[in-house]
């Protein structure tokens, strides 16, 4: 398969700290990569990135055929962005802050329009589109901010803890939402401490330690309970 | 692959106001602290009539600057605390673009503070000031700041001690600003000939574009890891 995300030999320091140390990581198109591994292990970093947010101190990093940084607006309009905050603007209703967020990807405003109401429809919020988003809870939110990610029908989507703050139902809406984003073809890659959740959504899981990557395989045949025992060993 | 400059400012702009004319939370706190100090300079100037007319171009800059530093330090705060800036930065726009559209929406609001001041003051202080000049004055001053303010904010607001940072950063930057500005009204309120003075709004308008230019340079590395 094609890989999408190519990283290699990528570093990121702060200082005297290394953030990622020579990740060598390729992700084919269309996996869903559960992204695991303890605080400070190098997922956020990872994430930023590959969004481009931030510059590698070393190594290289391909995205859709693009080179980062130098080409990072080209792969900005490939990814859409999930992170354990909304990203979205509390004064603004759901519709503003999706039109605010198509202006900026220069999607036209006839199809911005129609992209707007069908992702509504999609996460629920049809009815609470007028809404203003101050008055939506942790739940809501994080589906109003999946529709945001994929307003430009992005192939990739990057996770940052999702679920956080999400009580259960919360986390079983995003979930069928994530799960219907990778069946559309997306590429999904998924940063979480939710091992169980990990293990049933994904299709490959890549733990980080210390800023490299200790275990990389698929999801395949792994249940919740076998993937704590792996994550465990290769932890420490 | 880029959206359009000017479609991104726009998009910036118009959800700023958007959102202020719905919240009113920065243009009315920015309104108080002016209201505040107008009212707190007019009783301690009070019974020194000549002083007080001295003073009122004086007054009515500190007033315009300390009040555009309060939204200043909201505008860019509220947009990093909800991660929103970064909303922005990932989509495919050019970093001045952001850096423009939040420098209008800035200098909007504090031109509307500043011109709803005008006439407050031109009670209260007993003086010319809703004139031709002083308008032109107060755009361009406010311009200037606000131009180097965006740029200081973007910056502090990632540190702690952001509320007392921006102003120690920006007042020693913003200072050609102030004095061509604070000269040039005192100049106007004074009736001068418009010789004598003409070169304060020259120095204004060239301060304003060097800044515009810097800030437009810089912008991308303040806010970039």
């Amino acid at each position: 398969m094609t890989a999408i995300i190519t990283a290699v030999a990528l570093s990121k320091t702060y200082g005297l700290t290394f953030a990622l140390r020579k990740l060598d990581v390729s992700i084919a198109a269309g996996q869903f990569v559960a992204l695991l591994g303890p605080n400070g292990s190098g997922k956020s970093t990872f994430l930023r990135l590959l969004t481009g947010l931030s510059r590698a101190s070393a190594g290289s990093l391909v995205i859709g055929g693009w080179e980062m940084p130098r080409e990072a607006d080209a792969v900005r309009a490939q990814i859409g962005v999930v992170s354990h905050k909304a990203l979205l603007y509390d004064t603004l209703t759901a519709r503003e802050n999706l039109r605010f967020f198509a202006a900026l990807y220069h999607l036209p405003r006839d199809k911005a329009e129609a992209r707007i109401n069908a992702l509504l429809e999609q996460v629920g919020l049809a009815r609470r589109a007028e809404d203003l988003v101050r008055t939506y809870s942790r739940g809501m939110l994080q589906r109003l901010s999946i529709a945001r990610a994929l307003l430009h029908a992005p192939d990739i989507l990057l996770l940052d803890e999702p679920h956080t703050g999400l009580d259960r139902s919360g986390s079983e809406m995003l979930d069928t939402l994530l799960r219907a984003a990778h069946a559309e073809g997306r590429t999904v890659l998924m940063a979480t401490h939710e091992l169980e959740r990990a293990a049933a959504l994904s299709t490959r899981v890549l733990i980080l330690a210390r800023g490299t990557a200790v275990y990389d395989a698929p999801t395949a045949g792994f249940d919740g309970e076998r993937l704590a025992a792996q994550y465990a060993q290769v932890t420490g | 692959m880029k959206t359009p400059f000017f479609q991104v400012v726009l998009a910036i702009v118009r959800k700023d106001l958007q959102a202020e004319l719905r919240s009113r939370e920065l243009v009315s706190s920015m309104l108080m602290f002016a209201l505040l100090s107008v009212l707190v300079f007019s009783f301690a100037l009070e019974l020194d009539r000549l002083a007080r007319q001295e003073a009122i171009s004086g007054v009515l800059w500190v007033t315009v600057i300390f009040a555009s530093v309060l939204g200043l330090n909201r505008s860019l705060a509220a947009e990093r605390d909800a991660g929103n800036l970064d909303a922005m930065l990932l989509a495919p726009v050019e970093r001045a673009a952001v850096f423009f559209g939040k420098l209008l929406g800035n200098f909007i609001f504090a031109l509307t503070v500043g011109l709803l001041l005008l006439p407050l003051m031109a009670v209260l202080y007993n003086a010319p000031l809703l004139q031709g000049w002083l308008l032109l004055i107060l755009f361009l001053g406010t311009l200037g700041f606000s131009t180097c303010g965006t740029l200081l904010a973007a910056m502090t607001v990632q540190t702690r001690t952001r509320e007392s940072l921006l102003p120690i950063v920006l007042l020693p930057v913003a200072l050609p600003v102030l004095l061509a500005a604070v000269n040039a009204s005192t100049a106007i309120l004074r009736a001068a000939p418009l010789n004598d003075w003409v070169t304060w709004p020259q120095i204004l308008a060239a301060v304003d574009l060097i800044y515009m230019v810097l800030c437009y340079l810089l912008f991308s590395f303040v806010i970039e890891e």
